[in-house]
This record gives structure tokens, C-alpha cells and sequence, in this order.
């Protein structure tokens, strides 16, 4: 089967418009079409949390989206942070705290950080292992990740959707 | 890791979803949230030649309360109904129970219907739903009919709704005043499938109980209501003997398979102690936070 169906959205603020099959998964075409290659493949069944991208705002999880269903979609993914050469406060907070290892799981704590922060602009300790608890880093390292989103909560106002 | 090729038709009204599923036939599949038919379709377990998106169905997207009674149009999201001031007024059982599944970023793209309509005996929102005595709205060509949630669950990923017809509402009724709820549940991690859950709703009236339902999930093919631990309850007082008796009522009627999660014994074990625990909190809820 080779049905092709347009779609269009806006990824990272850029107006994009392909083709693609119905199956085509929104990671994969964030990775393969577009060259976004932060959006990391991990489990590619919704458990890992790797793939995480915002899409209208919303964390959702790009394993288990088509690409056609974010047709004039807004997505973000972690390639859309930094801006200006200059890293987003999350990101320059993961990497003081060393808030990653092997930095698999990076793309979609970000994500997931950003949006955590959004909501809930100063959260305790706990809740930000709570908010990060659906996704996976198999280095363990979810103690400096935590340090990490506490540590930029405590700078800059976090606004969703934004580059810093 | 790539799903079959399937073609794709959206659809934007129930009619749309409708026609569609009655054109194309049993090899369809309707996509709501998909957090758990496309895990499905990237196994390859499920391969559906065509995939009916009921996203774009705005009319199903709604939480409309009144007078009590709550109808929730299938298509909402699970986030919405767990930020809904309305429903956590009404119906606070499922605000609680939705918060148990998976996590946030699911639950952005889970919908309420398709939770119920995939029907896994694991599912929280099923149990909370059967213990509510909620009643789901199917529409097929023929028109729709409403099935109580005793009769919608016929098995494991198993409903009354036939390849052409869609579930499309779910209704439940506000218990009076004086009611406590309580959703506990034990999984091996945070957020994790339900090796055991339990739904419990208890009605104080004058110090004794006047009305209390409890269901479980994770101990069946199905939720199941533990009808035994209900009737040990009502018109009693609500001493922690009471509620003992009930758990233990509750768990001598199962018989829960042994799987990877936990052996039968142990599920009959947890439903005990959570029947209780929940039982428990249900009982200081309604007690206005008083034990």
C-alpha cells in the first residue's frame, strides 16, 4: 500500500508540509523527514517517554501518534529549546547539575521538564519526580534530573511553547 | 518497529464514523487516543486494514453536568475529565481512578471512551465506572442504545459493541451528600498497571451506612462489583470490623489468575487489604475527613 496523504503542521515555529504514508509515526518523521533527531526511538510502544514532543502545547508521546494526526498541529521538540546559539535555562540546568549521562533520555525530560514547569512553575522535590515518573532513564540518573528542574524553576519563568 | 500498512479515514461527526465503519467492514478498527491500539498495531498484534479517527469528532467531546447526572461524550480526553471542576464535584471517583492511568502525557491523548471501549480488566476508569453503576451509550445505524456497565464488559478487551457501532457516552449519577469515595490501587511501579485496584464508594445517612458499592479491577476478565462485601455493609455501622468483614467478603469471591504481575493467592490478598484500606478512606470522606 503507497497511499500518500498531505500533511502540514508547525514544528519548531518552521511551516512544514510533506507526504506521508498513513503509518508513518510522528517520530519518524520528525527523525527521518525533517532531520529533527532530538526526539529519541526507544521503546516505540509508549513507555519509555524518550520520543516525548509537545504538540499543541501538550507532552504527547510520538511513538503513538501518526504523522497525519498532527496535521496543522503545533509540535516543539527539543531542537526548538535553544535559541540564538543560546541554551534554554532547562538545558543549561541539566548540564550543570549533570542531569544526564548517556543522554538517551534527555530529549524527552526536557520536554516533559518544560511542561512540568509550565504548570507548576516552583515544584517540590517530589513533585518533580512524580511529573517525570513516565519517563525512563536507564543510566538511573533521576537524582540530578531532579536537581536539574529544580534548579531552573528557581531562575526564569518557564513559558511553554517559547523559545527562552 | 512499524505498524501494517492500513489506509486512514478521519472522521469529523458520529454519522462520518458510522457510515465508514459500516462501509469498510469488520477490518476496521476505530482510533481514539491510541495509547493503546498503536502500541498494538507497532507489535503488529492488532492490524487493522483501515483506521477510523474519531479525533476530529468535536461532539464527543464534552462533560456535561446536570441535576446530578454526568454524561461524558467518549471523545473527551482523560486529562479533561481529571481537571474538571465539575466532575470533581460530582463524581469525584473518576477523577480519582483516571489519575492512576499511565501518566499525564497519556492521558493528554487517552480518551474516556476509548478506555472503557479497549476494555482492559487492568483499566481503572472501568472499575470506577462500574462502581458508579454508569451507563454507556452505543450508537450504531440503527440508532443507540444504552448498556449498564455490569452488561458492557464482556471480557478481557472484550464489549458489547459490535465492528459497526461506536461507544459514544458515558453516564453516571452523583451520589447524595454525606458520600466518600476512594480510589487505591497497588502496581509494581508508580503509575503502573493495577495488579490490584479497587473502587469504593460508601453513603453515610445518620452514622450507618446507607448505600456503598466497591468494584476491583485486576482480579478478573473483567471489573467485577463485589456485590458480597456491599450487602455486609449496608445498614451497619461503619467499625473497622464491619469494613474487615466486607474486604474479606470481597476477596473470597474471586479468583484471579496468576500472571507475571502476581499469583492469584497474592491478588486475592492485596484485594482484601485495599477493599479495606479504600473502604476506610471512602468512610472518613464521608465523614467529612473525620474518621
Amino acid at each position: 500500500m503507497t497511499e500518500r496523504l498531505p500533511v502540514s503542521m508547525v514544528v519548531n515555529g518552521v511551516p512544514t508540509v510533506a507526504e506521508v504514508e498513513p503509518r508513518r509515526s510522528l517520530v519518524e518523521f520528525l527523525r527521518e523527514d525533517l532531520g529533527l533527531v532530538g526526539a529519541h526511538v526507544g521503546c516505540e510502544h509508549g513507555v519509555c517517554g524518550t520520543c516525548t514532543v509537545l504538540m499543541n502545547g501538550e507532552s504527547v508521546r510520538s511513538c503513538l501518534m501518526f504523522t497525519v494526526q498532527a496535521n496543522g498541529a503545533e509540535i516543539q521538540t527539543v531542537e526548538g529549546l535553544a535559541a540564538n546559539g543560546e541554551l534554554h535555562p532547562l538545558q543549561e540546568a541539566f548540564r550543570e547539575k549533570q542531569g544526564l549521562q548517556c543522554g538517551f533520555c534527555t530529549p524527552g525530560m526536557l520536554l516533559l521538564a518544560l511542561e512540568l514547569l509550565g504548570e507548576n512553575p516552583h515544584p517540590t522535590a517530589a513533585e518533580v519526580r512524580q511529573g517525570i515518573a513516565g519517563n525512563l532513564c536507564r543510566c538511573t540518573g533521576y537524582q540530578f534530573i531532579i536537581e536539574a528542574v529544580l534548579a531552573a524553576a528557581d531562575r526564569v519563568p518557564i513559558v511553554v511553547g517559547e523559545p527562552a | 518497529m512499524k505498524p501494517a500498512p492500513f489506509s486512514y479515514h478521519p472522521a469529523s461527526s458520529v454519522k462520518e464514523v458510522l457510515d465508514l465503519l459500516t462501509e469498510l467492514g469488520p477490518e476496521a478498527r476505530v482510533l481514539a487516543g491510541g495509547q493503546s491500539l498503536v502500541p498494538m498495531m507497532n507489535f503488529r498484534v492488532a492490524q487493522p486494514a483501515h483506521l477510523v479517527d474519531i479525533n476530529p469528532v468535536v461532539e464527543l467531546d464534552y462533560l456535561q453536568a446536570e441535576d446530578g447526572r454526568l454524561a461524558i461524550g467518549a471523545r473527551t480526553r482523560q486529562s479533561a475529565l481529571e481537571r474538571s471542576s465539575a466532575v470533581a464535584a460530582q463524581a469525584p471517583l473518576l477523577v480519582e481512578a483516571v489519575g492512576h492511568q499511565a501518566f499525564p502525557t497519556v492521558r493528554h491523548r487517552g480518551t474516556v471512551g476509548g478506555s472503557l471501549a479497549h476494555a482492559d480488566p487492568a483499566a481503572e476508569l472501568s472499575a470506577a465506572v462500574l462502581a458508579m453503576d454508569g451507563e454507556l451509550v452505543v450508537t450504531g445505524p440503527d440508532g443507540s442504545r444504552t448498556v449498564p456497565a455490569l452488561e458492557f464488559f464482556q471480557g478481557p478487551f472484550e464489549t458489547v459493541v459490535a465492528p459497526q457501532e461506536l461507544l459514544t457516552e458515558i453516564r453516571v449519577e452523583a451520589w447524595p451528600a454525606g458520600t466518600g469515595h476512594a480510589f487505591l490501587e497497588f502496581a509494581r511501579a508508580y503509575h503502573g498497571f493495577a495488579v490490584v485496584g479497587v473502587a469504593a464508594l460508601v453513603h453515610l445517612d445518620g452514622g450507618q451506612i446507607a448505600r456503598a458499592a466497591v468494584s476491583l479491577c485486576g482480579v478478573a476478565g473483567t471489573p467485577v462489583r463485589a456485590a458480597a462485601a456491599e450487602e455486609r455493609l449496608v445498614g451497619r455501622t461503619p467499625t473497622p470490623e464491619t469494613l474487615e468483614e466486607a474486604a474479606v467478603a470481597a476477596a473470597d469471591g474471586l479468583d484471579p489468575a496468576s500472571d507475571v504481575q502476581g499469583s492469584g493467592a497474592y491478588r486475592r490478598k492485596l484485594a482484601r487489604v485495599f477493599v479495606r484500606r479504600a473502604l476506610r478512606l471512602a468512610v472518613e470522606r464521608a465523614n467529612g475527613g473525620q474518621s
